[in-house]
């Protein structure tokens, strides 16, 4: 039985410029991260995703979000490369799973640890500034 | 590329691969970038063909994603060899999954599949025979594509 | 003492199933993954989830969980709300995401805790 679905979403071509920015540099020192897999060059954060769901990753996450996840596993990377994300943090001091390490070096996608949990670590980032991605994006 | 061409090409999914799984959609997504199709529906379109990467890989056998690119529009066809969708209706509803409590822990399972598929793609068709498998036909319209270089 | 029905109040959370929303907010646990809920979160925690299946219902009675807080304005299953409802958990809905709700929570737990008690 075939069935069809359009969707309903509007979308535009233009990436709205965010208004507020931090360097990745700036949200290690604040989370007391360790950088497992470092991109080579600055990095600007635009956003927070927070999620251990990778479907919500992909629904919610935005091109120059930071993603702050428990889960320790490859497709991690798999989603942040997807969705434009140009690094992941693993909370509670997960320590991340050697396929995850070496996707994240073959994707450039920059991994960090921290041993604070995914609550205080969200709390800490809200606190500075970071705002998650409100809306659905599109680009 | 001309407006009488066309690109396409095919990979192969198994069922329960979850070391490779993601690796078709990422290896799309690079295929799009490279003949020119707009950021925007790149993005788009990897998020929808990994959706649908992992459906098959949590609940099929096996199965194939295929891609076509013309001037007009982008399609991804997604075929398994699986059980079908028994409902599609309750499939469609965000938070329905019949994923096991194991693929859950996996950070998959979340009944966003479906909803996500019809929320990044233009049109997509869905056709199932239970206890045989399904396809979906995702459908982009490429307006946007880059001029040819 | 910060309780689950100042939390409801000051943010606004709809409640969908109310357990007993005296209970004492001592802090905040923000997981989708159901073993690592089990593993780390302590007794009189809020609970902040997308996942809406039943299962969270029994994890979150047997871990102590003060209330359930469903983001993204995700509505629980309705076996979810009912096992909730069997077991007098409380559910609420937030229409912020995760990040944004955490990062209000945050500020709220700590404000509500004793200069000494340190950060969460």
């Amino acid at each position: 039985m075939e069935h069809a679905f359009a969707s309903t979403s509007r979308w535009s071509s233009t990436f709205a410029e965010e208004v507020y920015a931090m360097n990745l540099s700036k949200i290690i020192e604040l989370v007391k991260g360790t950088v497992i897999i470092d991109s080579g060059g600055e990095t600007d954060i635009t956003s927070v995703c927070s999620a251990d769901l990778l479907s919500n990753v992909l629904r919610y996450g935005k091109k120059g979000a930071l993603l702050v996840t428990c889960l320790n596993q490859p497709q991690v990377i798999r989603s942040a490369e997807i969705s434009d994300i140009p690094a992941v943090l693993l909370a509670l001091g997960g320590i991340p799973e050697k396929d995850m390490i070496a996707l994240a070096r073959e994707k450039n996608i920059v991994l960090i640890t921290t041993l604070l949990p995914m609550y205080t670590t969200c709390g800490i980032l809200y606190i500075a500034g970071l705002r998650s991605c409100a809306e659905e994006c599109d680009a | 590329m001309p407006e009488s061409c066309s690109m396409e090409g095919s990979f192969h999914l198994m069922g329960g691969d979850f070391t490779n799984a993601g690796s078709a959609s990422s290896a799309l997504k690079a295929k799009l970038i490279n003949s020119g199709v707009a950021q925007s529906i790149v993005r788009r379109a990897a998020i929808a063909a990994f959706e649908a990467e992992m459906n098959v890989i949590i609940h099929a056998v096996a199965g194939t994603l295929h891609y076509l690119i013309t001037a007009e529009a982008l399609t991804i066809t997604v075929t398994d060899m699986g059980p079908g969708i028994e409902d599609v209706k309750l499939a469609m509803q965000e938070g329905y999954s019949t994923a096991p409590d194991w693929v859950r822990e996996m950070g998959w399972g979340a009944g966003m599949g479906l909803p996500n598929i019809s929320k990044h793609s233009d049109l997509f068709k869905l056709d199932t025979v239970v206890g045989e498998g399904t396809t979906l036909e995702i459908f982009f319209h490429l307006k946007e594509r880059n001029a040819d270089s | 003492m910060l309780t689950v029905s100042a939390v409801a109040e000051k943010l606004g959370l709809k409640v969908v199933v109310r357990g007993d929303l005296s209970e004492i907010v001592s802090g905040c646990y923000i997981s989708d993954l159901l073993s690592d809920v089990m593993a780390h979160s302590k007794d009189h925690e809020l609970w902040v989830t997308l996942q809406t299946h039943p299962n969270i219902v029994a994890v979150a009675v047997i871990k102590g969980v003060s209330a359930l807080i469903l983001t993204n304005g995700r509505n629980p299953e309705p076996e979810t709300i009912r096992k909730a409802e069997a077991e007098k958990v409380t559910i609420m809905i937030s229409p912020e995401t995760t990040f944004e709700l955490a990062g209000l929570l945050y500020t709220m737990i700590k404000d509500s805790q004793p200069p000494q008690a340190g950060l969460s």
